[in-house]
């Protein structure tokens, strides 16, 4: 595409040079010259927009987390995280984690991995034994404005709204894989000062409509079930941000 | 004449004798002086039995992330802390019953002590964090001259910190319930804080913050969004 508009202009300025050259005439030169420079701007098409995602894999290290059937909250959003690190990258989506392996990474450590990432959705991973399905949290600050400067402890608050669509989203897809999913607001200091759509999501062991246990957390077809949902999520998301639809 | 072996059990049932006596005269001793200390330590007066009132307790439900409204009659003292104590006892004594839809163990005495303090007085030393916990300080400084809002600090147990089940939402249920449960039967509260044993901590169970001061304004129950 950029080839094929440059030639013609390209064109066009070589045969203005040589028309000075033949009439002397110095105003058709430097028309000419800026002729050869512009296509050089004009011809560029925009950069194809990444898509980054930055999956945070919560707690590590010293910080255990909940304990969940004798293992360690740290290990399996850690295991949750890098089985949709895979599914995403798989989708063509650009993937940041926080952690990819056993290590302390502290909340501010984590929204500054997100924000330099520059990242169109964030997901910090949670699981818990108590309840059932899985609970997505958006932060609670209230809405605020964008601005050029943000308070590092609410910067949030100007993504708000946008958490609160990728959380339909990733709520529809959820219902959608047949999970039992709730809804709430909570303020966790990492994700009050990423500045991305962000959202906590905490997997809970599954349940289904008649109270009966359909999925523990240890079984590896129900944290596929999962990944795989919030991968979908993910690529519904993306497609509403490419398609303009943003909130 | 005694034959030798007579006189060698005389002398041993005679020393027994001695030494039982001497044991039995020791704890009679004890025993005594255990049952003055119990009489010094005796209240001197009968415990007043309150009279029941209407409490209003939020009760949080795990199974759809909500927080609704429960309406109990209590025994509940006059004196306003320790009537906020009772209340919070009853609240965490639900969550400690079988068969709960919010299950944290403990009960009433996971709460040692609530504190319900002026909010400006609170304001001016605060060294609360910043984000939310100075915004809300700040806001409720200038409403505290037409209102008298005031701060409600709780002092949990460490007991009943170290049982919480750990999780995003069981965590912050217990903390909007308690803060909605305090509002609902003090509006002069607007905002909370939370201690442990006397000292700042964390998190509840490794989520919650327990850092922050929160508003009772954003706890007011919603009903959870369940898919």
């Amino acid at each position: 595409m950029r080839g094929r508009k440059r030639i013609p202009r390209l064109f066009f300025s070589a045969l203005s040079l040589e028309r000075m050259r033949r009439t002397g005439n110095l105003t058709s030169a430097i028309a000419a010259l800026l002729a050869l420079s512009a296509p050089i701007v004009f011809a560029q098409a925009p950069p194809a927009e990444r898509f980054v995602v930055v999956l945070d894999a919560a707690h590590g290290g010293a910080d255990s987390g909940a304990s969940i059937n004798g293992q360690s909250e740290k290990a399996y959003t850690l295991a949750l995280g890098v089985r949709l690190r895979s599914l995403l990258m798989a989708r063509g989506i650009d993937v940041v984690t926080t952690r990819e392996s056993d290590t302390t990474v502290d909340p501010a450590q984590r929204a500054a991995i997100a924000d330099h990432a520059n990242a169109q959705a964030c997901l910090t991973l949670h699981a818990s034994e108590s309840g059932s399905g899985a609970h997505v949290f958006v932060s609670s600050l209230a809405p605020a404005q964008q601005a050029a400067m943000l308070p590092w402890k609410t910067a949030q608050a100007a993504w708000t709204q946008r958490s609160v669509a990728l959380a339909g989203v990733i709520n529809s897809a959820l219902t959608h894989a047949g999970m039992t999913v709730t809804l709430g607001r909570i303020a966790l200091p990492a994700i009050d000062s990423m500045t991305c759509p962000a959202v906590a999501i905490e997997v809970a062991p599954g349940q289904s409509s008649d109270g009966a246990g359909t999925g523990s957390l240890d079984d590896p077809d129900y944290q596929a079930r999962v990944a795989d949902a919030l991968a979908a999520a993910l690529v519904e998301w993306r497609s509403e941000e490419r398609g303009g639809r943003q909130p | 004449m005694i034959p030798r072996h007579q006189t060698i059990l005389f002398v041993v049932l005679l020393v027994a004798s001695i030494t039982l006596g001497a044991v039995l005269w020791t704890t009679l001793d004890r025993a005594h002086k255990r049952l003055l200390a119990s009489e010094e330590s005796a209240p001197t007066q009968a415990p007043q039995v309150a009279p029941s009132e209407q409490a209003t307790l939020m009760v949080a439900n795990d199974a759809d992330n909500s927080v609704a409204p429960r309406v109990f009659s209590l025994p509940l003292p006059q004196n306003p802390e320790a009537r906020a104590r009772a209340v919070l006892g009853k609240l965490l004594d639900l969550y400690c019953a079988p068969g709960s839809g919010h299950p944290v163990p403990d009960g009433a005495s996971s709460v040692s002590q609530v504190f319900l303090l002026p909010v400006t007085a609170v304001s001016a030393s605060s060294t609360a964090g910043a984000g939310r916990a100075a915004t809300g300080s700040s806001r409720a400084a200038g409403g505290n001259s037409a209102g008298g809002d005031e701060l409600a600090v709780v002092n949990l147990a460490g007991a009943f910190v170290s049982g919480h089940p750990s999780g995003l939402e069981t965590e912050t249920l217990t903390i909007l319930s308690i803060c909605a449960t305090l509002h609902a039967n003090f509006p002069n509260v607007t905002e909370v804080r939370f201690l442990v044993d006397g000292q700042q901590r964390a998190t509840l169970a490794g989520h919650a913050d327990l850092t922050r001061t929160y508003l009772t304004s954003e706890t007011v129950p919603t009903e959870g969004a369940h898919s």
